[in-house]
């Protein structure tokens, strides 16, 4: 650290504590934070998410479908026919860049005889990309990617339209179980380079408050859940 | 950006007299209020979420210097840089640094009101560093030279016919040289011509929704996925936020999350929310090599422990501008500066001063609208008052506003007189204004008169006069 | 036996009257319709001489001296009564909602100031919420649009008790503004201040008001009300104005605000 770093970082802290008439937080006060961090308390629960796994499920899907995401519910043996067809059905090139992850190796790929497929990070040329999701939230139909070695975030922003496989044990209430998961993969405090929380596609209301979808990602955006 | 909220009642004779503006306007104060209210209407526990978001941001500001050192502590942990700047020249010095640490050429921003509160973009330029700005609202207003409207939707006061030739005018050169119009066509061009920004620029820097000092991540939410792109794809991702965006948890970022996007725009969720923490990890196929964030204080940390600090509560949702009849009436840039409506006129004279912003805060009926819609619930009139208040210790507030009080309470304080003139008041407005029952012109009351009539008084005396008859 | 079939079963109540500067100076008739609906709700009505305003003006102007001084004065001249009531929301806001603060370091004076804003009520949520008044005994015929003054609406929580009484009025039409709590524009001293901002917000209200196709406007305070209808007699509307409890008490035969003395 620099001088000027230091006496800048200096500046404001004593500026903070002079404002607040106290000194740097010691004994019970500093407890009470640091026992505050130790042990988040969370916020009021919202009921509507609160509900037995596969209703949640079904309130995932409700909720994607409603902000402009399309929902597949499909077994696991289906998920390379059902990327197949729905490129077909949209008139896309048989073409996807997938993310290199083990979950998604897991499905037969290759009786997708059609298929022309590219495992690494997107491009700007990529027109579809196939992703896993580390999480999905019941309360808005939101999937959830971290970041990894078989996760680049280009994928999740790149491709005009954007295939998430999603399996359905992964589905969970509110943000705070994700964070329960998040720390229970990653170790308490640890996070990803990026957690990236989608809600749909990509959206303005820049130009008269009206809602266009595609402004810099995905324009499409293709939820397969899968049966567990 | 250079200040004109000095010149606030001339900017409001602009904003009255431009048709362009007030349409857009009269679509936002339907738009936005009622998309909330529908969105807080779909969430029972909607009014329990403001008090518990409330509370994290009293206990976060009690707290400030813990909570950013713990946010620096981890930043660090992670491979990150933190940056203090306790002035704004001090914020666009180190960004500058920075990006001329990698011979940046050009700098992909996602909106951010705290660059524009520091005037970023001009710095920048006059060191041969291009910012792009990607928001497509916040790209709007760049081709155009205008600053933002609104701190949520920056392009709100412009027509789609507007954009449509700002696009003609500075994308021909690039091959689109068809007037658009449709708004579908200019998102897709917008789209198009950014892309390549997005995939040239050396740096990529966005602001912050918040700041999570357990995890040391910087938390983002956008509807367009810019801030993402701009964080991805270049080598080095600046993340510029000013103190008071910190908070303790993920936790307390759940709470916040869902009164915001329901606050600022009535969505249940906005489409991207983001967690940034440290730069690229090994294995990792994309991400920045670099990740720094410059804390700004900017006078911000003098405002604790004041009757203002309940501003620095605010999340910049842009409810109270949304609902609030004045701002309704004339848009965001007469205002003149970076934060407009009820925030904006707490917030600015803080900024700036509040001998160049003395109006803001007076121009506002006290309606109480922000009040009630604020998701952390800030008493803007509260606050407005109290800058009043300093304006009147100050001597600022206008002569003859000052001179027309101190006569009224030279009366008011006294009954008697006070009785006395009200009677003579009460039969002479009534005499006069018996044939018509109201008046069109009133001497010292042109301001009411130039638009109004004004009632005369009913017959009879005043109440008093009357009640102490009816007693006799 | 009471005639009134609203009359609460409650023993008379000692309460006065907090009259507003604007009902003094330019609309007696609101104060003694005030008078008459508690009255009839069983109320002893007082009108304390020494009282004269509320303080709003200086307060809002940030002169919080005089405003401590005008608070002082009235907490002396209300002292001991049951109720103080006021037909504006604002002015009753003012007492209920501001004057403790202004006492922060003065403990006696926030505690009188206390005691006074427990005791201080609008009008109408007043007869309404504390003597459980469901209806009134008047006639009006017309249709009428009420406009939620802001104090009113967001201090005192000021929205069903008008309307509900107002359902009672026989030949009463009420029809709703598309945005009845949208402010007018008035804002005390904001209205001179600041002229062209209050006429944009004014006007959007008349057009508001003109579209319900209503022939009368309602409100609870007068200051938005004079403004209101000056705009609209401006405009050359025919909409007549009128304080609610003018209407409420079987006052609304009176010429409205503006309008000439009849014959």
């Amino acid at each position: 650290m620099s001088d000027a770093t230091h006496d800048a970082r200096t500046q404001i802290l004593d500026g903070i504590r002079r404002s607040l008439r106290r000194g740097e937080l010691a004994g019970e006060a500093r407890n009470a934070v640091d026992a505050r961090l130790a042990e988040p308390p969370r916020g009021p629960s919202v009921a509507r998410a609160r509900l037995p796994q596969a209703e949640k499920v079904a309130l995932f899907c409700q909720w994607a479908e409603a902000l402009n995401a399309t929902v597949a519910r499909v077994g696991a043996a289906d998920v390379p026919g059902e990327v197949t067809a729905y490129l077909a059905r949209n008139n896309l090139p048989a073409t996807v860049a997938m993310a290199p992850s083990p979950l998604l190796e897991g499905y037969d790929w290759s009786s997708q005889k059609m298929l022309s497929i590219r495992r690494g990070r997107g491009e700007g040329s990529d027109q579809v990309s196939v992703t896993g999701a580390f999480a999905g939230i019941a309360e808005t139909g939101t999937v959830v990617m971290a970041s990894g070695p078989d996760h680049p975030v280009s994928l999740n922003l790149l491709p005009d339209t954007h295939v998430v496989v999603l399996r359905e044990a992964d589905i969970v209430g509110g943000y705070e179980d994700v964070w329960e998961r998040l720390r229970a993969r990653y170790g308490k405090s640890r996070m990803p380079r990026t957690v990236n929380t989608i809600t749909g596609p990509s959206r303005t209301g820049d130009i008269e408050q009206a809602m266009e979808l595609g402004a810099h990602g995905p324009r499409r955006m293709h939820i397969l859940v899968v049966r567990d | 950006m250079e200040s004109t909220a000095h010149a606030f009642k001339e900017n409001v004779g602009h904003a009255l007299a431009d048709p362009n503006l007030q349409d857009s306007l009269a679509k936002l104060k339907v738009g936005f209020s009622e998309r909330r209210r529908q969105a807080a209407e779909r969430l029972p526990e909607f009014e329990a979420l403001r008090d518990r978001a409330r509370d994290i941001k009293n206990h976060t500001l009690a707290h400030l210097d813990f909570y950013l050192e713990e946010f620096e502590r981890k930043v660090i942990g992670l491979g990150g840089h933190v940056h203090w700047a306790p002035t704004a020249a001090d914020a666009r010095r180190i960004i500058a640094e920075l990006c001329q640490s990698v011979n940046a050429r050009t700098v992909a921003k996602s909106k951010s009101m705290v660059a524009e509160e520091i005037a970023l973009n001009e710095h920048l330029e006059a060191l041969g560093i291009a910012p792009i700005e990607t928001d497509l609202g916040e790209y709007i207003i760049q081709l155009r030279n205008e600053p933002p409207s609104h701190i949520i939707a920056p392009a709100v006061h412009l027509t789609k016919d507007q954009v449509a030739d700002t696009f003609l005018e500075h994308h021909a050169k690039l091959g689109f040289d068809k007037r658009l119009t449709e708004r579908n066509d200019l998102v897709a061009e917008a789209r198009y011509v950014l892309r390549q920004k997005f995939l040239d620029a050396d740096v990529g820097l966005t602001g912050a929704n918040f700041l999570v000092a357990e995890t040391g991540s910087s938390m983002l939410v956008t509807n367009e996925g810019n801030a993402d792109l701009s964080n991805t794809l270049p080598r080095m991702h600046i993340v510029l936020a000013s103190i008071e965006k910190v908070i303790p948890t993920l936790e307390d970022a759940a709470v916040l999350l869902r009164v915001l996007a329901r606050s600022a725009t009535g969505q249940e969720s906005s489409a991207y929310t983001t967690l940034n923490t440290g730069p690229k990890r090994p294995g990792d196929l994309d991400g920045p090599d670099q990740y720094h964030v410059v804390l700004l204080d900017n006078g911000r940390s003098s405002v604790l422990g004041t009757e203002m600090q309940e501003i620095l509560r605010c999340i910049r949702c842009g409810a109270c501008m949304n609902h609030c009849p004045v701002y309704g009436a004339v848009g965001g840039h007469a205002y003149g500066w970076v934060y407009p409506g009820p925030m904006g006129a707490v917030l600015t004279p803080q900024l700036v001063g509040v001998e160049e912003a003395s109006n803001l805060p007076n121009a506002s009926t006290f309606c109480g609208r922000c009040e009630s819609v604020c998701p952390v619930r800030i008493p803007l009139p509260k606050l407005m008052r109290h800058w009043r208040e300093r304006e009147f210790e100050k001597h600022l507030t206008p002569k003859a506003v000052r001179q027309g009080l101190a006569l009224w309470s030279f009366a008011a304080r006294r009954p008697a007189l006070y009785r006395r003139l009200t009677g003579i008041a009460n039969r002479v407005l009534a005499l006069f204004g018996r044939a018509d029952g109201r008046y069109r012109a009133l001497p010292l009351a042109g301001g009411w008169t130039r638009f109004r009539d004004f009632p005369a008084p009913q017959p009879g005396g005043t109440f008093h006069a009357r009640w102490a008859k009816r007693k006799a | 036996m009471s005639r009134s079939p609203s009359k609460p079963p409650a023993r008379p109540r000692r309460v006065a009257l907090f009259v507003t500067c604007l009902v003094d100076l330019f609309r007696p008739s609101v104060g003694f319709a005030a008078v008459k609906l508690l009255e009839e709700a069983g109320c002893t009505v007082e009108v304390p001489p020494l009282q004269v305003c509320c303080g709003q003006p200086a307060y809002n102007t940030g002169d919080r001296a005089t405003t401590r001084a005008i608070a002082a004065q009235v907490i002396d001249t209300f002292e001991g009564y049951d109720a103080v009531v006021a037909p504006s929301g604002s002015c009753g806001g003012m007492l209920s909602h501001h004057y403790p603060g202004l006492f922060d370091d003065d403990p006696a004076m926030k505690a009188r100031a206390e005691n006074l804003a427990g005791r201080s009520h609008e009008l109408i949520s007043f007869l309404v919420d504390v003597l459980g008044v469901k209806e009134v005994g008047a006639r009006y015929d017309g249709s009428v649009t009420y406009h939620d003054s802001c104090s009113g609406l967001r201090e005192l929580g000021v929205k069903a008790q008008p309307r509900n009484l107002l359902g009672s009025v026989q030949g009463l039409e009420l029809r709703e503004m598309k945005t009845p709590e949208v402010c007018c524009g008035f804002g005390g001293t904001f209205c001179v201040k600041y002229p062209e901002i209050s006429n944009a917000m004014v006007g959007e209200k008349s057009a508001d008001i003109s579209s319900t196709g209503a022939d009368t406007l309602l409100a609870g305070d007068l200051g938005c009300l004079m403004n209101m209808a000056g705009k609209l007699q401006r405009e050359g509307s025919a909409i007549r104005a009128r304080h609610v409890a003018e209407v409420l008490a079987g006052m609304g035969d009176l010429p409205a605000i503006g309008e000439p003395e009849r014959g």
